[in-house]
C-alpha cells in the first residue's frame, strides 16, 4: 500500500459538558486518503462530519489526534487543500471572474493580469459558466453560484479538494447535473477529494470509498464501503447495475438502523478503530467476505 | 402605475405646500384690530409696528420670498465682518463641517477597524466609548475653548467629536460582523493580513461604515449651527443668531430653509456614495 496523501490519525473532538465533564462528539477517528481517491463521509447530523472537514481544511482544531500531510501535522489552512463550502460563500461584491481571480492571485501572486485572466477563464469554461464572467453572485442561480465555488477551488489546483455538502442547497435537477460534472472533472483531473454528504445516491455516484460514521456523541467510523459500481457510472444508468441495490441497501440500512446501534453491534467482537472493516457490497453474496488485516476472511454483517 | 403614483405624490406635495403657505398668509395678514391683543412685554421687546398690531413682525410668505430672492441674487458679497452674503456664511459652515468630519473619518475608520478586529481592544475601549458617546458635543466647547484658545478651531473640534462616534461604532461593528464564511475563504486561500483587510473585510464592512458616515454628517450639520451660535464670527449659525438680534425674521427663515437644503444635499451625497459600496448577497 502506498503512503497516503493525507492521514487522519486518532482525531477526537470533545466539548465541556454542562455540569462538568466532557461530551465526546467523536473520537479515535483514523482514515487514510490515497492520492486520486474520492472519499465520501456519510453520517447523521451531529456526528461531527463538518468538524472533521474543518480540521482537514485547517479552520478548526481537534481536541485530540492530528491530520498528517506529507509526514507533517497540519497547523492551519493551506492552498493545497481547497474547500468548497456548503453555502457557496462567494464574495458578493466581486464578479464571477473576480472571485476566481482572488483565489488565483492568492496562489500565484507573481502572475500578470493577463495570465490570471486566462487561467480563470479556463476554469470558468470547465464549469460551463462561459458568458457569466462579469456577473455578480446575486445575479446567478444557486447552481451557478456553486459552480463558481467549484471553479474557484479547482483554479488553485489544490492537492486535495474538501467539499462540505456542496449540493445540499440545490434543487434536485441542478444537483444531478452538477454531481455528474463534478464526477467528470474529478475523474479527468484525478483529483483527490474528501466530501461530506448525507445523500446516499450522491455518495454512490461520486465516491470510490464511502466512510460510514455512527451517530454522535461518541461517533466513530463504523466501516469503509468500497464502491462496487463501475468507474464510468452515470446517474442515468447506474441504478441498472447488478450491484446497485446491494450497495444502496447496505448504505441505507446503516443510516436507518446500524448507525444508532453500532455500539451494540460490535460488543464482544474485534473492532479496531485504526482499521475499520472494509466492505464491498455486491449482487451475489449476501454476507460479504472481507479480508481482515491478518489475511483471514472476516464476515462483515449486512443486516 | 408607478409613474402615476409618483405623479399623485408630487401633486399631494404641492397641495400640502400650498395649504401651508395659505395658512401662513392667513395668519400673518395685517389686522385692523386694536393693539390690545398683543402681550405688552412682547410689544416692548419687538416695538414698532408689531406692537401697534398694524402689521405682524412675522413676515408674510411674499415678504420672505422677496428676502430669499434678495439673498439668492447676491449670495457671496462681503461688506465688513458683520455683513456677508448668506452663501459666504454657508461656505464657512460647510468648510468647518467638512474639516471636522474628515478628521473624524481619518481617526474613526482605522480605529474602528482595529476595535472590530480585536475582541480585546473592543472590550477595553467599550466603557470609554459608552461614556463619551452620549455627551452633547457642545458640552466640549468650554474645554475646547480653554485648551485650544481659538474659537474657529474649537468649532471644528466640536464637529470632530460629534462625527467621531457613529463612524467609530459602525466601523467596529461592521468589521466585527463580517461573515465567518468569507473570512474562512480568505483563510483557506492563505490571504495575507493586509490583503484580507482591504479586499475582504473592508468591502464587506463598507455598507455599515457608510451608514455610520451618513449618520455622522447629519449630526455634524445639526451641531454646526449651534456651535456657531456659541462661537460667533462667521457661519450660518452665527448668521441666524445675528439676524435674531436684528429681529429680521425673514432672514432667519431664509437661513433655516438653506440649512435644510444643504443638510439634504449632504445626505443625498452620502446616500449616493453608500450605493457605490453596497452589494447584494
Amino acid at each position: 500500500m502506498t503512503k497516503p496523501l493525507i492521514s487522519i490519525e486518532a482525531l477526537a473532538r470533545r466539548y465541556p459538558a454542562r455540569g462538568g465533564g466532557e461530551t465526546t462528539i467523536f473520537e479515535n477517528v483514523w482514515l487514510p486518503i490515497q492520492k486520486g481517491e474520492f472519499v465520501c463521509l456519510i453520517g447523521h447530523s451531529g456526528c461531527g462530519k463538518t468538524t472533521i472537514l474543518n480540521v482537514l481544511a485547517g479552520l478548526d482544531q481537534p481536541s485530540g489526534g492530528a491530520v498528517i500531510v506529507d509526514g507533517r501535522e497540519i497547523s492551519g489552512p493551506s492552498l493545497d487543500r481547497a474547500v468548497i463550502f456548503q453555502g457557496h460563500s462567494l464574495l458578493p461584491w466581486m464578479t464571477v471572474i473576480g472571485n476566481i481571480a482572488f483565489a488565483v492571485t492568492s496562489r500565484h501572486p507573481e502572475w500578470g493580469r493577463e495570465k490570471v485572466r486566462a487561467h480563470c477563464q479556463k476554469y470558468i469554461d470547465v464549469v460551463h459558466l462561459t458568458g457569466s464572467e462579469h456577473k455578480k453572485p446575486a445575479e446567478l442561480s444557486g447552481g451557478m453560484k456553486q459552480r463558481v465555488g467549484i471553479a474557484r477551488a479547482l483554479a488553485i489546483e489544490p492537492k486535495m479538494l474538501l467539499m462540505d455538502e456542496p449540493f445540499s442547497a440545490l434543487d434536485a435537477l441542478t444537483r444531478g447535473s452538477l454531481q455528474d460534472e463534478v464526477r467528470r472533472i474529478c475523474t479527468e483531473t484525478e483529483q483527490t477529494v474528501f466530501m461530506i454528504t448525507h445523500d446516499i445516491d450522491e455518495a454512490m455516484l461520486l465516491a470510490d470509498k464511502i466512510v460510514l460514521m455512527t451517530n454522535g456523541p461518541g461517533a466513530k467510523i463504523a466501516e469503509i464501503v468500497e464502491n462496487t459500481l463501475p468507474k464510468d457510472r452515470r446517474p442515468a444508468t447506474m441504478h441498472k447495475h447488478a450491484n446497485y441495490y446491494a450497495l444502496r441497501n447496505h448504505l441505507l440500512d446503516f443510516l436507518v438502523t446500524r448507525s444508532k446501534n453500532f455500539a451494540a453491534e460490535i460488543e464482544g467482537k474485534p473492532y479496531d478503530p485504526r482499521k475499520p472493516p472494509v466492505v464491498r457490497p455486491g449482487a451475489k453474496p449476501v454476507g460479504v467476505e472481507t479480508l481482515a488485516d491478518d489475511g483471514s476472511p472476516r464476515s462483515a454483517a449486512i443486516a | 402605475m408607478r409613474g402615476s403614483l409618483s405623479l399623485r405624490a408630487g401633486l399631494l406635495s404641492v397641495l400640502i405646500f400650498a395649504a401651508f403657505i395659505g395658512a401662513w398668509q392667513f395668519a400673518t395678514m395685517p389686522t385692523t384690530g386694536a393693539a390690545g391683543d398683543v402681550d405688552p412685554e412682547y410689544a416692548a421687546l419687538v416695538s414698532g409696528a408689531a406692537a401697534q398690531g398694524a402689521k405682524s413682525a412675522f413676515p408674510t410668505p411674499a415678504d420672505v420670498g422677496a428676502t430669499i430672492w434678495g439673498h439668492l441674487k447676491d449670495p457671496f458679497y462681503v461688506r465688513g465682518a458683520n455683513d456677508q452674503g448668506v452663501g459666504v456664511q454657508l461656505a464657512y459652515s460647510l468648510g468647518r463641517v467638512l474639516l471636522g468630519y474628515l478628521l473624524a473619518a481619518a481617526v474613526a475608520t482605522p480605529l474602528g477597524f482595529l476595535i472590530g478586529m480585536s475582541p480585546l481592544v473592543y472590550r477595553a475601549l467599550d466603557p470609554f466609548i459608552q461614556v463619551l458617546k452620549p455627551i452633547s458635543p457642545l458640552a466640549w466647547m468650554p474645554l475646547a475653548l480653554y485648551t485650544i484658545k481659538d474659537s474657529g478651531i474649537s468649532a471644528i473640534f466640536v464637529i470632530f467629536i460629534c462625527s467621531l462616534w457613529p463612524m467609530l461604532i459602525n466601523t467596529a461593528f461592521g468589521v466585527a460582523s463580517v461573515r465567518k464564511e468569507w473570512l474562512n475563504v480568505a483563510a483557506t486561500l492563505e490571504v495575507g493580513a493586509l490583503r484580507k483587510a482591504f479586499l475582504v473585510i473592508l468591502p464587506a464592512a463598507a455598507p455599515t461604515i457608510m451608514t455610520g458616515m451618513r449618520i455622522s454628517i447629519g449630526i455634524a450639520w445639526l451641531v454646526i449651527v449651534a456651535a456657531e451660535m456659541l462661537v460667533g464670527g462667521t457661519g450660518i449659525g452665527y448668521f441666524v443668531w445675528n439676524e435674531w438680534n436684528n429681529l429680521s425674521i425673514g432672514n432667519i427663515i431664509t437661513a433655516i430653509l438653506l440649512i435644510g437644503l444643504v443638510g439634504m444635499a449632504l445626505d443625498v451625497a452620502l446616500g449616493r456614495a453608500a450605493r457605490l459600496v453596497a452589494y447584494r448577497e
